[in-house]
């Protein structure tokens, strides 16, 4: 540490670096700021160019509109409230799941002498290379003809699938000794002990970074939903709030919109502020 | 690294990889095999029946100039997210890494946007963008810059380059930031005893231990701006105005999904499938090189 100070006091003052950092921050916290805002003024405020840069009168009112009520326009009887839980259960699910199937596999492959083990292995590498984006319309077929469409399961098991965190956990699992495992075969201890008494216990830490960056992954999924759910009531909030948008030179209530992106984007930003030392970890291991 | 102990038993792991293997079958394989097939077939315009053409599709969709402008606008769209959400990252985490105190809470408020949903920030750049009610068009316009992304094409570019790169600096900055806490301060010291200022530094010594991750994110940065900017586009401009900010994903959802043209849809599809195989494979290498220096 005193290294450190002494090569910044060697340069120049921490000052230019602060005034940078300053400056990285406004451009990151603006676009959130003006969008919480416009939730808090009335939409003659918003029009009256420019609009103000301080918190209105309205306080929370309209924040209580679109919870209970949703927007104006085409979302008409879709309450944010009810797009929020539906993306919140989709993101447990899918991260949940993704971490349950993993953990799963790579223990299957890791610890058993499976044969096509590496086989196998591969069949699961690979779909890193076939993102939903590459095979939308038969993905869709698919998922017609199971009669998934509009349903929490056709949302979320197409997509709990996960190379990433079975190679994850594969490396991880891979780094635990022989010996534990001789142990618990003297001890008698089957796999299935073993894997609850020795290996999910030293994957805590794993399965908590992996946890924050599935659930971002989760919550924030667009064109999948986009693509499945065509019944009001299975609208997830990301989509919900792009149909708040007037595109067609209509009016858009801009307030409401506003309000709806803070909602949207504060499950997330909580998530990531709050276990910041997990989610820095995870995505750094992720992708190695 | 291979393992020497196992544990008997062939049902257990069957069992276990079962969920896995039936999922990746089920909406990985086979959608992408039918995606493989669907890219010979054309339909004749009423969908009463379906021929094999063999690689027409690729032909016709590779010798439209729409789909070649389509291209080169990704490309324009791919390079200009990738510079805007690498270097405002680099010089972040630089800073960064020599502020000592206080360094927590500016870092946790820089990787917000690594949690907003791209239609979120799309959203929010749309607002602050738009010609009506805009602040910083407001701004703009006070400074004699009209600027109106609903009606100029390269406005609308700017605007979703500008909303997709400040999501992605987050990110960018959590690996550069990372990448420079990892380079031994000895070294860095020692170069400061030889005399070296802190420009010639960072090009002798934190510049090349940087630059496996520079290359990582290189790679990450196009995928990103590839596939991960749908959002971003669909609730900032629609593709519009005209196709002007039309990028290859967002023409394979439009032609497919709602233009109903399966055939050249699914050409699409495998143009971009061969891309994510050439994008993963590098990234692996790249990958390894790190994990070898």
């Amino acid at each position: 540490m005193s290294a450190r100070a002494a090569r910044s006091h060697l340069d120049r003052p921490d000052i230019l670096a602060h005034v940078i950092i300053w400056i990285g921050i406004l451009i990151t916290a603006f676009p959130i700021w003006v969008a919480f805002v416009a939730s808090t003024v009335d939409n003659q405020a918003i029009a009256q160019a420019p609009m103000p840069l301080l918190p209105g009168n309205l306080g929370w009112q309209v924040y209580s509109d679109v919870l209970g009520v949703g927007g104006n326009n085409r979302t008409v009887g879709t309450p944010v409230a009810l797009m929020m839980w539906n993306s919140f259960v989709m993101a447990m699910i899918i991260a949940v799941g993704k971490i349950v199937i993993s953990l799963m596999s790579a223990y299957a492959i890791v610890f058993f002498r499976v044969p096509f083990r590496s086989f196998i292995f591969w069949m699961i590498f690979v779909t890193l290379m076939l993102p939903v984006e590459v095979r939308i319309i038969p993905t869709l077929k698919v998922v017609t003809d199971l009669g998934m469409l509009n349903t929490m399961a056709g949302l979320t098991i197409p997509l709990i699938a996960s190379a990433t965190a079975t190679l994850l956990f594969r490396q991880f699992f891979l780094t635990i000794p022989d010996e534990l495992v001789e142990a618990a075969k003297i001890d008698n201890a089957g796999p299935v002990k073993f894997f609850f008494d020795v290996v999910l216990p030293l994957s805590t830490t794993t399965i908590a970074a992996l946890f924050v960056i599935l659930f971002i992954y989760g919550w924030n999924q667009y064109l999948w939903p986009l693509l499945i759910t065509t019944d009001q009531s299975m609208t997830t909030i990301v989509i919900g709030i792009t149909k708040m948008i007037d595109t067609s030179g209509g009016p858009t209530d801009w307030n409401r919109v506003m309000a709806t992106a803070i909602l949207t984007l504060l499950p997330p930003v909580f998530v990531v502020v709050l276990l910041q030392k997990w989610f820095v970890k995870g995505l750094v291991e992720t992708e190695k | 690294m291979e393992r020497k102990v196992f544990f008997p038993g062939m049902l257990l792991p069957y069992a276990l990889l079962a969920p896995q293997i039936l999922i990746i079958m089920v909406f990985f394989y086979v959608p992408a095999a039918q995606a493989l097939w669907m890219s010979t077939l054309l339909q004749d315009p009423l969908g009463l029946s379906v021929q094999f053409v063999g690689l027409e599709n690729f032909q016709i969709v590779l010798g439209d100039p729409a789909y070649r402008q389509t291209i080169a606008r990704t490309m324009f769209f791919s390079v200009a997210v990738t510079v805007c959400a690498m270097v405002p990252a680099v010089l972040l985490a630089l800073m960064a890494d020599r502020v000592v105190r206080g360094a927590t809470p500016y870092k946790t408020i820089l990787i917000i946007p690594y949690a907003i949903a791209p239609a979120v920030a799309g959203a929010l750049w749309l607002f602050l963008f738009n010609p009506s009610v805009g602040v910083v068009s407001y701004y703009m316009g006070r400074l004699g810059l009209n600027w109106d992304p609903k009606i100029d094409g390269s406005h609308a570019m700017w605007l979703i380059i500008i909303a997709s790169a400040w999501k992605q600096i987050a990110y960018n900055f959590v690996f550069f930031l990372a990448g420079l806490q990892s380079i031994p301060k000895s070294l860095i010291e020692a170069a400061q005893i030889d005399g070296a200022g802190p420009r010639r530094r960072f090009w002798t010594i934190i510049f090349p231990l940087l630059s496996p991750t520079t290359f990582f994110l290189i790679v990450v940065n196009f995928v990103y701006a590839f596939f991960e900017t749908f959002g971003v586009i669909h609730a900032a401009t629609q593709g519009g105005p005209g196709k002007s900010t039309e990028i290859m994903i967002y023409k394979v959802w439009y032609d497919g999904f709602i233009a109903q043209d399966i055939g050249r849809s699914a050409a699409q599809s495998v143009i971009l499938m061969a891309i994510v195989i050439g994008l993963t494979v590098l990234q692996f290498r790249f990958i390894e090189r790190k994990v070898h220096y």
